[in-house]
């Protein structure tokens, strides 16, 4: 295991039969950067997420989390994991509070510490008031952040976001990078993707995958300089547009 | 452990709060056990007779009212024609159709020898045969009745059918005849243990695969998949509470059946439970199995629905096992419903004990380990 | 009408892609026909009869050797211990565990007391759990005993009337014959659920339900396009039951072939229309499903007559079958085959399924008119 490093693969690879949604990646994050994991819809970022969590068993190819394989030893990454799915994690028939103390005592935290965390968790969102209240009764918003602290409840040492900002307004979307940052300064390795290109600007590292593959990788800075493009955004419609002229087809689960 | 404990609550949390699982629960299943009560017998009363009478004397009209005042016979008709009788048997109004022939009172008269004809609509299967019985058992004591008027004298009694004046001379059988069980022979006492069976399997089998389909659905079972949380933690955290509530169910049911219906409950009631907390696992299993091979509530629910119908109609709830071909019988011994179906029919109907239920229950002990295993493999928190 | 054609194209298209669900679709009657078939019975023989014959002798030998020799009943054993006379003891164990279903006790000396016109004692006890059982048992375990008695015990002065027995359109009196028609109508049920349950899952996943409903075809049009083809289906279903019931079965078709088959292929319009209409009132996908199977199949299995008879059930229930469409199917059904009767002794069950079948498909035109609007 190489020091220093939250999450490291090699040629990592999954096929759906004859399509090849994760062509061969490989890519380091090291711990406590914010990394975001780039491309366009369907070019295989959330198939690769659910790699490294462990809920879709690789075709080919290494990986390793928070220093373990992740084909023999995906239990023990997942206590050291925290995951925010692009579809909904909450139960929304159940009270805010309810949730977290269901997640807490999943993660085997102590009754003492659950309430404890749940206290801070409230009152660092502003959301004390709503303790009591469904989940399903909560803006959109809201639940969103609310998910995102649940997964750090445990206090992970990675987290894993899968496009955690689909469908929020602006102003929000910039508190929840508040979290993100506050979450990094404490030390956790934040794996975000995202298929917003503005967001990139805001991650310390970012990799964007064309169709399977990684097509760049690095700083923000970086990139722009090598693809000559004055945002992320040109970065991307620099790398896409020669990729879907020659690939053609094929969208990614 | 722990975690099974946080995530059971929650389970009963979302049960309590969705209506739709709480009707599915208690209302349905209340309303079923009712409905199904009343639909469900095969009791034989008031068939309908026509009455085709070509002889019109006291001996033939005598006989006729031993038919109408049998209780088992309702005469809706009566003429001479044997045209109107078959009318009437064609369009199905009538099941026995009583043919006297016209010299009938006469042949008795002279020769001590009657005949009748009994026309019956056999479509009813077995029925018939009773029908045909009762009928034959009438007329064969009315001929007694008659034997005893014509030459008052040494006549054949039958013991059963009228009060027997024991007279020397004439070799008789006296016949007795106990039901055992079911002395009113009421049909309620079969169907009802067999639809809290029913009952228990819809809760079990239906509530579990809907419920974990329905977070496939809504995506919280990935997030549960993420967890440390183990197979065996989750199983068990999602099926307890629906294991407690299909027992709940059952305690529900056997008061209805006993202060609605009158069903007797003459065996223990600690090994029905027993034997419902293993059947119950059977059950649960086989709702988990079906969640791994669906993608959607609906496609749960369906499956489900099948399946069930399959089990519960080949159970010998509705239609007695040893009625089934030979091979189909065979077949059966791998359904579980029916092995709790013939367990609560002994424990509760004729009070069986431990040593007598020995064999259903050992293949349901056997079930439950095999199927909950199976459907434990069966269910991956990674998708290969 | 060439906007019609083209609809049933695209559906006939749709069908016979899908391999999967057609072959589920064809199979699923033909395999339920069969298990059920051979399930659903009510034939009570091989009766497991248990002897009490503490004392042998002429008379109890012949007699249960007259037992052994009938269809009825099988000896499941045979007991020497004189019990309590009312029955308990070993043939209650045997009750218990399911070895018999009915016992014959012979007090000793039944032989003496016969030849010297003392009663002979004979208790039959029987399992009345299954109360018919019961009554079978009793009724011909008599008649066993009441033959023998007339044979042996004829005294001057008696008299004697024959009866004799015609069963009716049903001579060998197997209960398949009662049920495979009736199982027709509850399998053809479960099928036309299934189709339209298929149906409009598949519009309202792809939703091209609301790009049906703006295109110039007209509601009535739709409905047409979307129940014929299943309709045609249905129609193979149909033979193929039938076929099972006349092959596997042996169940007699004495009436018209074809008036079986178009009462049939009615009657799967009939079910067709319904699940249309439940799935055109209902918002929910699951609830229609729910509506589809609770307001068919179970309704259909209880109520119509297929199994449990009609004329038993209490009045409510009774009032209730008649809105059952496939109560009227298996009135229907029955008559064609076991009677042989035609249209002139049917023509009111068919003109009720014709009634539903109109007021269904009505009903089903003005939703989808509603939600136009």
């Amino acid at each position: 295991m190489t020091a220093g490093l939250a999450i490291e693969t090699r040629d990592l690879e999954r096929r759906f039969g004859r399509f090849v949604a994760v062509d061969r990646i490989t890519f380091d994050v090291r711990e406590g950067e914010v990394f975001g994991f780039l491309g366009a819809n369907g070019a295989g970022k959330t198939t690769a997420i659910r790699m490294l969590t462990g809920l879709l068993a690789p075709s080919g190819g290494q990986a390793r989390v928070a220093g373990h394989d992740v084909y023999t030893e995906s239990e023990i990454i997942k206590r050291q994991i925290g995951y925010m799915s692009q579809r909904f994690s909450l139960y929304e028939d159940l009270t805010v509070v309810e949730n977290i103390q269901l997640y807490g005592g999943i993660y085997d935290l102590s009754n003492a510490q659950i309430r404890e965390r749940t206290d801070a968790m409230l009152s660092q969102l502003g959301l004390t008031g709503a303790a009591r209240e469904y989940v399903r009764a909560i803006p959109l918003g809201w639940r969103q952040k609310l998910a995102f602290s649940v997964a750090l409840l445990h206090q992970p040492r990675i987290v894993f976001l899968d496009e955690p900002t689909s469908g929020v307004d602006p102003i929000t979307r910039r508190q929840f990078w508040e979290l993100i940052y506050a979450a990094a300064a404490r030390g956790t390795t934040v794996f975000v993707t995202t298929h917003y290109m503005d967001e990139a600007e805001y991650c310390d590292r970012v990799s964007i995958m064309v169709a399977g593959r990684i097509g760049a990788i690095g700083t923000p800075a970086e990139l722009k300089q090598q693809f000559g493009a004055a945002t992320m955004d040109d970065v991307f419609v620099a790398l896409a547009r020669p990729a879907a002229e020659t690939a053609g087809s094929g969208a990614a689960p | 452990m722990r975690r099974i404990l946080f995530l059971a609550r929650a389970e009963v949390l979302h049960i309590v709060r969705d209506r739709a699982t709480l009707a599915q629960v208690l209302v349905l299943p209340i309303l079923q056990l009712f409905v199904l009560s009343n639909a469900a017998t095969f009791e034989i009363r008031d068939t309908p007779t026509y009455i085709v009478d070509s002889d019109v004397t006291s001996t033939s009209r005598g006989l006729i009212e031993r038919f109408g005042g049998s209780g088992h016979f309702r005469i809706v008709g009566q003429s001479a024609s044997l045209d109107a009788a078959n009318e009437e048997l064609l369009r199905g109004n009538v099941t026995l159709v009583l043919t006297i022939p016209q010299d009938f009172e006469s042949s008795i008269v002279r020769n001590r020898r009657g005949d009748v004809q009994l026309s019956v609509n056999a479509e009813k299967g077995s029925a018939a045969g009773i029908v045909q019985s009762y009928a034959s058992q009438i007329v064969n004591a009315y001929a007694v009745e008659l034997g005893a008027r014509f030459h008052p004298g040494p006549a054949t009694v039958r013991a059963h059918e009228a009060d027997p004046a024991p007279l020397r001379g004439v070799p008789r059988i006296e016949v007795q005849v106990r039901h055992r069980y079911n002395e009113t022979l009421n049909y309620k006492h079969y169907m009802v243990p067999g639809l809290l069976v029913a009952l228990v399997t819809m809760i079990g089998t239906l509530l579990s695969a809907q419920n974990i389909a329905r977070e496939k659905e809504l995506g919280t079972l990935e997030q549960l998949n993420v967890t440390p949380l183990t197979r065996g933690q989750f199983i068990a955290a999602k099926l307890l509470p629906l294991w407690v509530l299909g027992l709940l169910d059952l305690v529900i049911g056997l008061v209805l059946a006993k202060t609605v219906f009158g069903v007797p409950i003459r065996g223990s009631l600690l090994l029905l439970f027993g034997t419902a907390g293993v059947y119950l696992v059977v059950a649960l299993s086989i709702g988990l199995w079906i969640s791994t091979l669906v993608e959607t509530q609906q496609q749960a629910m369906f499956v489900s629905f099948f399946i069930m119908n399959i089990y519960l109609l080949m159970s010998g709830l509705f239609t007695p096992i040893d009625s089934m071909a030979e091979w189909v019988q065979y077949v059966s011994m791998l359904n579980p419903v029916r092995h709790f179906v013939t367990i609560a029919r002994a424990l509760l109907v004729r009070g069986a004990s431990l040593a007598d239920i020995r064999m259903p229950l050992s293949i349901l002990t056997v079930y439950a380990f095999a199927i909950l295993a199976l459907a434990i493999r069966q269910y991956s928190k990674r998708t290969a | 009408m060439k906007a019609l054609a083209g609809l049933l194209r695209k559906e006939l298209y749709h069908i016979l892609r899908d391999r999967r669900t057609l072959i589920v679709i064809t199979l699923i009657p033909v395999v339920q026909v069969i298990i059920f078939g051979y399930a659903i019975r009510t034939d009570v023989d091989r009766v497991r009869l248990a002897i009490v014959d503490p004392v042998p002798d002429i008379v109890t030998l012949e007699l249960r050797s007259r037992f052994a020799a009938t269809n009825t009943f099988q000896i499941a054993s045979i007991l020497t211990s004189l019990t309590s006379p009312t029955g308990p003891g070993d043939v209650d164990r045997l009750f218990r565990q399911g070895l018999a279903q009915g016992a014959v006790i012979f007090e000793p000396g039944m032989a003496d007391n016969f030849g010297r016109g003392i009663p002979a004692n004979i208790l039959i006890v029987t399992d009345a759990t299954e109360p018919n059982t019961g009554s079978v048992v009793q009724a011909y375990a008599l008649q066993v005993i009441q033959a023998y008695e007339r044979e042996h015990g004829a005294a001057p002065g008696m008299v004697r009337i024959t009866t004799s027995v015609r069963m009716r359109f049903n001579p060998t009196r197997e209960s398949s014959n009662l049920f495979v028609p009736g199982l027709m109508a509850f399998v053809l049920t479960i099928i036309s659920s299934l189709m339209t349950a298929i149906t409009l899952t598949r519009e309202k996943e792809s939703g091209t339900m609301e790009t049906l409903l703006v295109s110039p075809l007209r509601p009535w049009q739709i409905i047409v396009g979307k129940v014929a083809p299943y309709l045609a289906i249905g129609f193979v279903s149909v033979l193929g039951v039938i076929a099972e019931a006349r092959l596997v079965f042996n169940v007699p078709l004495r009436g018209s072939l074809l008036l079986l088959l178009g009462e049939g292929l009615l009657f799967i319009l009939v079910s067709l229309s319904l699940g249309i209409l439940i799935s055109a009132r209902t918002a929910s996908q699951r609830v229609a499903m729910m509506g589809a199977m609770v307001g068919t199949m179970l309704p259909t299995m209880l109520l119509s007559g297929f199994i449990f008879p009609i004329e038993s059930m209490p009045w409510p229930l009774r009032a209730l079958s008649n809105i059952v469409p496939a109560r009227w199917f298996v009135v229907v059904a029955r008559a064609i085959m076991l009677k042989g009767t035609g249209l002139d002794y049917l023509w009111r069950e068919t003109l009720v399924l014709l009634l539903m079948a109109a007021v269904l498909l009505t009903l089903s035109t003005r939703s989808f008119h509603e939600r136009l609007e």
